[in-house]
C-alpha cells in the first residue's frame, strides 16, 4: 500500500535557503541545494520549493537552482511562489522540476490551472492554498477563507469551495497551508484538512504548524492528510527525517524506510 | 550506446539526468536512423495516451519499436511508455502500440482499502516481485518507487506480470516478456534503488 509522504519545505528567497515565522522575519540559513542533498539523503519523500523572491528580475536566480536541484537529487520536487503564467511554469518544469505550484495567480486567474493542466499533464500542477480560519458565513460558509499575496490579501473566496473548483479546473494535488498554524509549531490545523481531504479526489498535502512527530501522526490520520510538510523542526536539526519516520511506524503508520 | 526516445513526453529530462548520475553514455532521439544503432533503448512518458500515440504515429515510431523489439536488444518502458506499449488503453480510448497483448485502464473511482484513496495514486509504493529478473537484481524487497498514475497496465497473459502493487487494487506495477521490461513507476525519480533498475538495466543482456 501507498506510504505517507513526508516533505521538506525550503524557503528560498534571492537563491538563499529562509524560514519565515507567519510569513514575516525570514532569516538566511543556507543553501538550498545542499540542504535538498541532506533531505534527499536523509529520506525525505519530496522537496517542496517556495521562491519568496520579491524583484521579479531575480527570479532567474531561482531556475538556476531548480536545475541545480534536478542534477543532485532523484526524488520529485516541486517549485511554488511567484509562479504567474504559462511561461513560468514552463520554465520551472523545463529546469527539472516535477511540479509546480500555483497559488495567488490561479485564485486570479483560474485558467492557469486547465491551461497547466493541459500543457504538463494535471500531476505538474499543484494548487497551493493559504487559508485562514474566519467566521462562517453566507459567503464563506467552510470558516475557511482564501489569502493570497503572502497572507496580505483576504479573497472572500470559500476555501473548501475553491480546492473542489481547482479539482475541476485540473489540479493534480493540493498544498494546503493554513496560515493561523504556520511557524507556531503547535500542531497541524486538523479540522481544515480533514475538511479538504474528504471532499476532493486528489491527494492532499498539509502544510503549516509542525513542530514534533506527534503532529505529522494526527494529520496523517484524524486530519486524513496523504502527506505532510515539514521545515522548522527539521531545518533547526530538531528532529531528523528517520526519527519522525521511526515514530510514525511504531504509531502504525506506513512511510517509506528504505533509501 | 543507450538510447531515450524523445517523443516530447515529458520526463525525458529526469531520465537524462538519472543516467549522467550512474555514468552512463546515452543519446536523446527520435530519428529511428540513430534509434537502429542503440544497443539499449529506454521508453519514458508523462502526459497521456491519446496525444502520445498521435505523436509517435506521427514519427512512424510505433511501428520502429515494433521492430526493435524483434532484434532481441534490450527495451524498458517507463509510466505512460508503459501504459501504451499494451493494444489498447482506456485514457482517450486510444489503440496503442501493442508489444504486449491487453489493456490499460483507470483505476475504479470507488477504489478503498480500509479508507478511500486517492485518484491519481501519488507517491511511493513497494512492489512484490513475482520472480526474478536482471533488471531488478540488487532491489531490496523493501525498497518503494515513485507512482504518478490514474491508469494501470492489465496485460491479458498473466505469465508477463513480473511485480504487482497494492493500490485498493493489486495491479500489474512491472511486466516483462524475453528483452521487454516495462514499470509504471518512475525509476529516475525513485532515489538510489530507481537508480540501480537504471544501472541493471544499461548492462543487461538479455538471452
Amino acid at each position: 500500500m501507498i506510504s505517507k509522504r513526508i516533505i521538506p519545505c525550503l524557503d528560498v528567497r534571492d537563491g538563499k535557503l529562509t524560514k519565515g515565522i507567519k510569513f514575516k522575519g525570514n532569516v538566511d540559513i543556507g543553501d538550498p541545494v545542499e540542504a535538498a542533498r541532506e533531505y534527499y539523503e536523509q529520506g525525505a519523500d519530496e522537496i517542496v520549493f517556495y521562491d519568496i523572491t520579491a524583484s521579479s528580475d531575480k527570479r532567474d536566480i531561482m531556475i538556476d537552482v531548480v536545475r541545480r536541484v534536478a542534477e543532485t537529487i532523484f526524488i520529485p520536487f516541486s517549485v511554488g511562489g511567484g509562479i504567474r503564467n504559462l511561461e513560468d511554469m514552463r520554465k520551472v518544469i523545463h529546469a527539472g522540476a516535477e511540479k509546480v505550484s500555483v497559488n495567488s495567480a490561479a485564485v486570479e486567474n483560474p485558467q492557469i490551472i486547465t491551461q497547466g493542466a493541459k500543457a504538463f499533464g494535471s500531476q505538474c500542477v499543484v494548487l497551493g492554498m493559504d487559508v485562514k480560519k474566519v467566521n462562517v458565513s453566507d459567503k464563506i460558509p467552510s470558516g475557511y477563507e482564501m489569502v493570497i499575496h503572502g497572507g496580505r490579501i483576504y479573497t472572500g473566496i470559500d476555501a473548501l469551495w475553491w480546492a473542489k473548483e481547482a479539482e475541476n479546473l485540473g489540479a493534480g494535488e493540493i498544498c494546503l497551508n493554513s496560515i493561523d498554524a504556520d511557524g507556531v509549531q503547535t500542531g497541524y490545523e486538523l479540522n481544515l484538512t480533514r475538511m479538504i481531504s474528504e471532499n476532493v479526489k486528489i491527494p492532499v498535502i498539509a502544510s503549516g504548524g509542525a513542530g514534533k512527530p506527534e503532529h505529522l501522526a494526527d494529520v496523517l490520520t484524524k486530519g486524513k492528510a496523504d502527506a505532510a510538510l515539514i521545515a522548522s523542526m527539521v531545518h533547526y536539526r530538531t528532529y531528523t527525517m528517520t526519527e519522525i519516520k521511526q515514530y510514525l511506524k511504531e504509531k502504525g503508520i506506513k512511510t517509506r524506510l528504505f533509501w | 550506446m543507450i538510447a531515450i526516445i524523445d517523443y516530447n513526453a515529458g520526463n525525458i529530462t529526469s531520465v537524462a539526468r538519472a543516467l549522467q548520475n550512474i555514468g552512463q553514455d546515452f543519446m536523446v532521439t527520435d530519428d529511428t536512423v540513430k534509434l537502429d544503432a542503440a544497443s539499449h533503448v529506454i521508453f519514458p512518458g508523462v502526459g497521456a495516451a491519446g496525444e502520445a500515440m498521435a505523436y509517435l504515429r506521427n514519427k512512424k515510431l510505433d511501428i520502429w519499436l515494433k521492430d526493435y523489439l524483434k532484434t532481441g536488444r534490450p527495451l524498458m518502458g517507463i509510466c505512460l511508455g508503459t501504459q501504451i506499449i499494451l493494444d489498447y488503453s482506456e485514457e482517450n480510448n486510444t489503440p496503442c502500440i501493442g508489444l504486449i497483448a491487453g489493456s490499460t485502464r483507470r483505476f475504479p473511482e470507488t477504489l478503498m482499502s480500509h479508507v478511500r484513496l486517492k485518484i491519481p495514486q501519488m507517491g511511493w509504493n513497494s512492489v512484490k516481485m513475482l520472480r526474478s529478473h536482471p533488471v531488478f537484481e540488487n532491489i531490496p524487497s523493501e525498497a518503494e518507487f515513485y507512482f504518478v498514475h490514474s491508469y494501470y497496465p492489465s496485460p491479458t497473459d498473466r505469465e508477463v506480470v513480473l511485480g504487482t502493487t497494492d493500490y485498493g487494487i493489486n495491479f500489474c506495477s512491472v511486466l516483462a516478456k524475453n528483452n521487454l521490461v516495462a514499470m509504471q513507476f518512475h525509476p529516475e525519480k525513485s532515489g538510489r534503488p530507481g537508480l540501480q533498475i537504471l544501472k541493471n538495466f544499461c548492462t543487461w543482456r538479455p538471452s
